[in-house]
């Protein structure tokens, strides 16, 4: 059987350096499996963060040779196999050891965000087409590959400015929910900082889950910010006729 | 006695309600308690939401009548009881079967979305053993938003998570449960937490088995927390092997096929193309109950007619292409790049997968108190709903009813209670037991002997089980257990995996120990427990369920009868035909 060199990231938020390890290769494995094959008998103590091993808990996210992925869901097959294939954490959070990294930030920024809240004196009836199109945000499994891969985090550092695609995700879940009765909007323009995202799609092409975050959760989130704080006859009409959601 | 407070060794954390679990039950009982009004501390392995609930698939089931207007409580709990046999505690089974559509509501105003009926409610879809459609569904991700809905709940309401944070040992106060001791697993810094009420929710122990649908934390901690801290375990010899888990390739054995793709007209066949449900169960065929049909799939592959891989072939490519894609999105994803395999073309190859610890914490069908004062459990860790068998969707719902009452008891609990006090000698002996593994050098491998637990309960206390083999897993496991004295580890305790073995090892042995001696003492076929060489039910052992408990170093074993049920719940179990 073939065998596979995995480059692998040991190291801890003070520095590291990669090491090789030879695993030989199964049919229709994973890297994570070759992951857990470096474990069981190469390095015990290599720190890998998984859960289910099934595209469904968003644990195991990492960078297989540059590129942002869920190593549960990457076939070793479809990685090259004549060169190393080079496994390192996600880069835009800071690593606790080896691929495991510390995305507590993402946690405090979730918190910023009200809950959703039904329309008061609401019926709970919705229509599977209103439904459809909240559904699609409900399936993030919360990876972090694409705040990983979003410039405005990776390059820029705005992580104290700025929610990310996930969160943008989460807001575009509940603004949307057919019966949900609470604006979000001034939270997106001020805290969330959604006027820095310039729309480059690089979230959209990690999301394992396919979900369109920049089409259908993003560009319409910025059309509702827009809409609420720089749309003069919008504002006026609303004013007039105390129509849509307050903003808060 | 020298209590904690006189030192500041240990990082100290005091909740009225410290709950051990962030999976459904979990957080359900968490904000329970929350709204109480108590001092709340959660507690889990993993990342928040990243728990085994988030893998759920199927639905929740509840008798919401939305689509089958002949449905009710007492036709749920009639199924219920069936499909454990009747061994079920038939006080939960009824709490659970009033309760559940209630919980689901909740859950809808907390923002779940669930799919639709054209008239605008829940939709619900048929499963095995549920005689009505029953079970409220999300495609087939039920799970990822319940988890979802519960956490963003938990977390507007404030509660404090101690992430990727492993409890090792429960902490008394004389004879009452008093907190916790556990590890970060960051750093491996050691923490105390001091509680009133604990409430177990750690769910199952299916990574003691290699062919598993469980995640990595489901390895027995909350059960072997709660023997360890002289709680009663129950009914530990029903262990589901969930007919239908993936087969090919080698990476992804076990890994779960919903049973929802049954539920949605899925069929089984065997290699030469005959649909051999007709053989086993002619009436309720691909929705029979999931002992039968895992029973049957294992029969098809030992006698020859399995697939290739050794499994059974599962169809649903009669049904519309966008149709599949629609209710069984993950299946088609998890198909498409694990397997190259279509399902919307081509069959899928399963074959059964341990799924599912019927058994666990004795408990109170109220309240979920353990024989312990001071403990509770609920969800998959707690015992007595499901009996010998559990129907598919009735884990999700146990998750919100159970959860729920869990953390009410546990704040009238911590409401009549004075602040415990702990004695720092037990939280020395705690850390000693943690430290060990770095101590020794050159012992055993803790991935290699998990590996080696895992084929003795594969191949002695699996499926199909006998005296014989039960005997022999019992001698191993007390082998495995004298070899688990050394163990030992390199590196530091900083995101050790190996480390976190060691210890998760511990848990899987004592429960393995508990499933084998209660699988030996039934000797009769019930449910998820089958005997070659007693494929019989037996009316005795109808009527009592086995406990297990520590006595000293030993582990003991009774039985008790099963609870009396009141004549109007028997008059409706004996309303239709029974099993």
């Amino acid at each position: 059987m073939a065998d596979a060199t995995l480059r692998i990231f040991r190291g801890t938020r003070d520095g590291g350096e990669t090491a090789d390890y030879h695993v030989p290769i199964a049919p229709g494995m994973v890297v994570l499996d070759a992951l857990h094959y470096v474990q069981k008998y190469r390095a015990p103590d290599l720190a890998v963060r998984w859960n289910c091993k099934a595209g469904k808990c968003g644990s195991c996210s990492a960078e297989v040779n540059g590129r942002p992925r869920l190593t549960c869901k990457t076939r070793m097959d479809s990685l090259p196999q004549d060169q190393p294939i080079t496994i390192r954490p996600m880069k835009s959070f800071p690593v606790i050891k080896d691929l495991v990294t510390d995305v507590s930030w993402n946690y405090k920024v979730n918190k910023k965000i009200p809950a959703f809240q039904p329309r008061p004196g609401v019926e709970w009836k919705m229509s599977q087409a209103d439904v459809d199109r909240v559904q699609e945000f409900r399936k993030c499994i919360e990876c972090f590959l694409c705040q990983n891969v979003c410039h405005v985090l990776r390059e820029h550092d705005k992580h104290d400015q700025f929610g990310g695609p996930r969160f943008f995700v989460r807001v575009a879940g509940l603004e949307m929910h057919p019966l949900d009765g609470v604006s979000r909007t001034k939270l997106l323009k001020d805290e969330l900082g959604i006027g820095l995202c310039n729309i480059t799609k690089c979230c959209t092409e990690v999301c394992p889950e396919e979900i369109h975050i920049t089409d259908n959760a993003i560009i319409p989130l910025k059309e509702r910010v827009v809409d609420d704080f720089y749309d003069p006859v919008l504002r006026l009409v609303r004013k007039i006729t105390g129509a849509g959601k307050a903003a808060k | 006695m020298n209590d904690i407070d006189n030192n500041d060794k240990y990082e100290t954390h005091e909740h009225d309600v410290l709950i051990i679990g962030a999976g459904g039950a979990g957080l359900r009982a968490a904000i329970e308690a929350l709204a109480q009004g108590a001092k709340v501390g959660v507690v889990c392995k993993s990342l928040l939401g990243k728990a085994h609930t988030v893998m759920a698939e199927g639905g929740i089931a509840a008798a919401m009548c939305n689509v089958d207007a002949a449905d009710g409580w007492r036709a749920h709990f009639r199924d219920t009881m069936r499909g454990g046999k009747f061994v079920n505690h038939w006080r939960m089974a009824q709490i659970h079967a009033q309760e559940s559509a209630d919980r689901v509501n909740e859950l809808e105003q907390w923002g779940a979305l669930f799919d639709r009926t054209p008239d605008g409610s829940i939709l619900q879809r048929a499963f095995g053993g549920h005689t009505y459609k029953r079970l409220c569904h999300v495609g087939d991700r039920t799970g990822l938003e319940m988890i979802r809905t519960l956490q963003d709940r938990g977390v507007q309401m404030g509660f404090d998570v101690y992430m990727e944070c492993a409890i090792t040992r429960l902490l008394k106060d004389g004879d009452r449960v008093a907190g916790a001791f556990g590890y970060w697993r960051e750093n491996g810094r050691f923490v105390v937490f001091k509680a009133k009420s604990v409430v177990i929710a750690t769910g199952g122990i299916g990574k003691a088995w290699p062919i598993t649908s469980n995640s990595w934390e489901s390895t027995g901690d909350g059960l072997a927390l709660a023997y360890d801290a002289g709680a009663e375990l129950l009914d530990m010899e029903f262990v589901q092997f969930h007919p239908t888990g993936m087969v090919w390739p080698p990476g992804v054995q076990g890994l779960l096929v919903t049973e929802a793709v049954r539920g949605e007209g899925g069929i089984l066949r065997n290699k030469s193309g005959e649909r051999f449900m007709e053989r086993y169960d002619p009436q309720r065929m691909e929705l029979s109950t999931r002992d039968q049909v895992a029973r049957a799939i294992y029969t098809e592959v030992k006698e020859g007619r399995g697939s290739e891989h050794g499994g059974a072939f599962l169809d649903i490519s009669h049904k519309p292409a966008e149709y599949v894609k629609k209710k069984l999105p993950s299946m088609y994803h998890q198909f498409k790049e694990l397997a190259d395999v279509d399902i919307t073309k081509q069959p899928m190859e399963v074959g059964p997968t341990c799924h599912y610890m019927m058994g666990g914490i004795r408990v109170g069908a109220e309240g979920g108190e353990a024989s312990v004062p001071g403990l509770f459990a609920a969800g998959e860790a707690a015992a007595g709903l499901h009996g010998a068998n559990r129907l598919g969707g009735n884990s999700l719902s146990d998750l919100v009813v159970f959860g729920r009452r869990a953390g009410l008891a546990a704040v009238e609990h911590a409401k009549k209670t004075s602040a415990p006090a702990i004695d720092s000698a037990q939280i020395a002996e705690a850390e000693r037991e943690m430290l060990a593994p770095f101590e020794r050098k050159d012992g055993e491998n803790p991935y290699l002997l998990h590996e080696e637990l895992q084929e003795i309960m594969q191949d002695l206390a699996g499926i199909f089980r006998t005296e014989k083999d039960l005997t022999e897993a019992l001698d191993e496991i007390g082998k495995l257990k004298e070899r688990s004295a050394r163990l030992s580890i390199g590196g530091s305790r900083m995101f050790n995996p190996g480390w976190h073995m060691c210890r998760d090892l511990k848990s899987m042995l004592t429960v393995t120990e508990a499933v084998t001696r209660s699988a030996l003492a039934r000797r009769e076929s019930r449910g998820a427990h089958s005997r070659i060489d007693y494929p019989k039910f037996d009316p005795v052992w109808g009527k009592q369920n086995n406990v297990i408990s520590q006595r000293g170093d030993a582990m003991d074993l009774r039985q008790v009868p099963t609870s009396e049920m009141p004549e109007e719940l028997q008059a409706l179990l004996a309303d239709e035909k029974g099993t």
